[in-house]
């Protein structure tokens, strides 16, 4: 895979940043976007704009065939069995709320547990708080190792027979961890619960197969994986999205409207009330075909490699703290002795380098690290070895900046 | 930007409140306490204020935060700790000011706080600056 190459197909990183080339450490945050999404949006914008599911006319055809023709890359991306099971939402967060309203709220009776993992983002523990309260459910953790990755050993013992529903990331958006999926699925399935995944950072750098992970729903963004903005996704098996209650209602999802009782459109359509987002999934095929051109089994080594790379440099300055497992995905979270991770990440944006540093949407994980926040430098496909290198670099001034602060 | 404008916000003065922090433990008796943080980052103070016959006669902090958010804590207590609750929101809406890059026009000394002016010019720093003086106005109109 040619980075160098790659890059040049990203206009927003040919840019200077505070008077040094943009180096872009961001993209677990949000993703930059290639020139052919963001050339799919404007084509769309200017030669099809119309909206879907009514037209009679040309243009309503057009978008109508573009729109669906989106879903069906979906379907192929994540290998789904059938559209009926792709359903477009705003974002993984409305995707799992969706799941979170729609299916466990009518399910859920007291006494049924919700499990979850100390390491999930905000998304996957706050609609399972709310749906354990408004239906007397529990919410239990499986507890995390010390290198905070998750033994299986740990999820037979806390998914028991009450359990109706296990609740991980893919990917961990702040240590990298890769969960064991398919072994989970296993583990809750043997249970009698379902396993709901958010996907949010494992669909952009990994290769999703729903059929072989055998997960029950599978929530993602278009953003994280060259996307627009605005435009995610919910996967469910289709029996399962059947018994689920959609969550919006109104024009677009319906049947046949009464004045006081009304019926839904088939799967996925039920719950795609109002018109839908019809730009961003355009978009979202546009980065699909992108990502698949240059083949995910190949994104999946070159962000891991760059973060094995960031590890062994990282490691080389004092005083500096790396969490995670060390088998990780494309990012790499840290803090420097003495350097509160907003200084260190105000440095890093003086030399033109972007860092995310805060809790990440994640501060039961960071009470868990022992730690107010936390500074994370994520990769994806355009970053290069180099980037790495300008990183520690900028590292090494902030540590000089601060280091006489504390002597 | 460079490290020259590095140095215009982190300022040698805010180095020293960072690293000495003033009035920074738990006030003993009645007063009044508030906590307040930075949701998109974490950071945290607990402020205490004694307020007494509309004085703010003592103010103690404690809190974890960036550099930009403890010295700016500690140079808030300094700054307040003495005036009338009126003085002290002065203060206050003269320091929200500041960081709107704005041009103030006043009689009244800044002091140390005078050093944060360079926050205005980073906008993602600036939430980190005035939670202290949030907290400050949340507690002496909690006792007016």
């Amino acid at each position: 895979m040619d980075s160098r190459a790659i890059r040049e197909q990203f206009p927003i990183l040919n840019q200077e940043v505070n008077g040094k080339p943009l180096v872009y450490l961001d993209s677990s945050a949000t993703s930059q976007k290639p020139i052919s999404v963001i050339e799919a949006l404007d084509d769309y914008y200017r030669q099809d704009n119309s909206n879907v599911h009514r037209g009679v006319h040309t243009l309503g055809t057009r978008a109508t065939d573009k729109y669906e023709g989106a879903r069906e890359k979906v379907r192929k991306f994540i290998h789904a069995k059938s559209i009926k099971e792709v359903i477009f939402t705003r974002g993984t967060t409305t995707s799992l709320n969706y799941v979170a309203y729609g299916y466990a709220r009518q399910k859920l009776q007291p006494g049924d547990e919700i499990v979850t993992t100390p390491m999930e983002h905000h998304s996957n523990i706050i609609p399972w708080q709310q749906a354990a309260k408004a239906t007397g459910a529990t919410l239990k953790y499986i507890p995390l190792q010390e290198d905070g990755s998750v033994s299986l050993d740990d999820v037979r013992k806390t998914v028991t027979d009450k359990t109706k529903i296990v609740a991980i990331t893919h990917l961990s958006n702040v240590l990298g961890t890769i969960n064991p999926i398919k072994e989970i699925a296993g583990i809750a399935h043997e249970k009698g619960a379902i396993l709901v995944v958010d996907g949010a950072q494992g669909a952009p750098h990994m290769k999703v197969d729903v059929q072989d992970l055998d997960c029950d729903f599978y929530a993602f963004s278009g953003h994280k994986m060259c996307g627009p903005t605005g435009i995610g996704v919910l996967y469910g098996k289709q029996e399962l999205l059947e018994e689920t209650e959609p969550v919006e209602f109104g024009g677009e999802m319906i049947d046949f409207v009464d004045l006081y009782d009304s019926t839904w459109k088939e799967l996925p359509w039920k719950f795609e009330g109002g018109t839908p987002i019809i730009a961003g999934a355009i978009g979202l095929g546009a980065a699909i075909d992108f990502l698949e051109q240059v083949g995910m089994d190949a994104i999946f080594e070159h962000d891991k490699k760059i973060a094995k790379y960031a590890v062994e440099r990282l490691n080389t300055i004092d005083g500096i703290t790396i969490y995670g497992p060390e088998e990780r995905a494309g990012l790499v979270t840290f803090n420097l002795d003495d350097v509160h991770p907003h200084d260190t990440a105000t440095v890093l944006d003086s030399e033109g380098i972007a860092v995310r540093a805060g809790h990440h949407c994640a501060q039961p994980l960071m009470k868990w690290l022992n730690v107010t926040a936390t500074a994370r430098a994520s990769f994806y496909l355009y970053n290069t070895e180099e980037d790495i290198d300008k990183l520690v670099d900028g590292l090494v001034k902030a540590k000089e900046f601060f280091g006489d602060v504390f002597k | 930007m460079s490290l020259n404008n590095l140095d215009q916000l982190y300022r040698q003065v805010i180095m020293d409140h960072y690293k000495n922090p003033r009035n920074r433990g738990n006030i003993e008796g009645d007063s009044v306490t508030v906590d307040m943080n930075n949701p998109t980052c974490g950071d945290r103070i607990q402020l205490q204020l004694l307020v007494e016959d509309g004085l703010v006669k003592d103010a103690k902090f404690e809190g974890e935060g960036c550099s930009i958010s403890m010295s700016s804590a500690s140079m808030m207590t300094q700054a307040v700790k003495g005036k009338t609750i009126e003085d002290a929101l002065k203060m206050s809406k003269l320091f929200s000011d500041m960081m709107l890059g704005k041009d103030l026009d006043t009689d009244i000394d800044l002091g140390d706080i005078e050093a944060l002016q360079g926050v205005s010019q980073f906008p993602a720093r600036i939430k980190c600056a005035t939670l202290a003086w949030k907290a400050m106005e949340k507690g002496v109109n909690e006792e007016k």
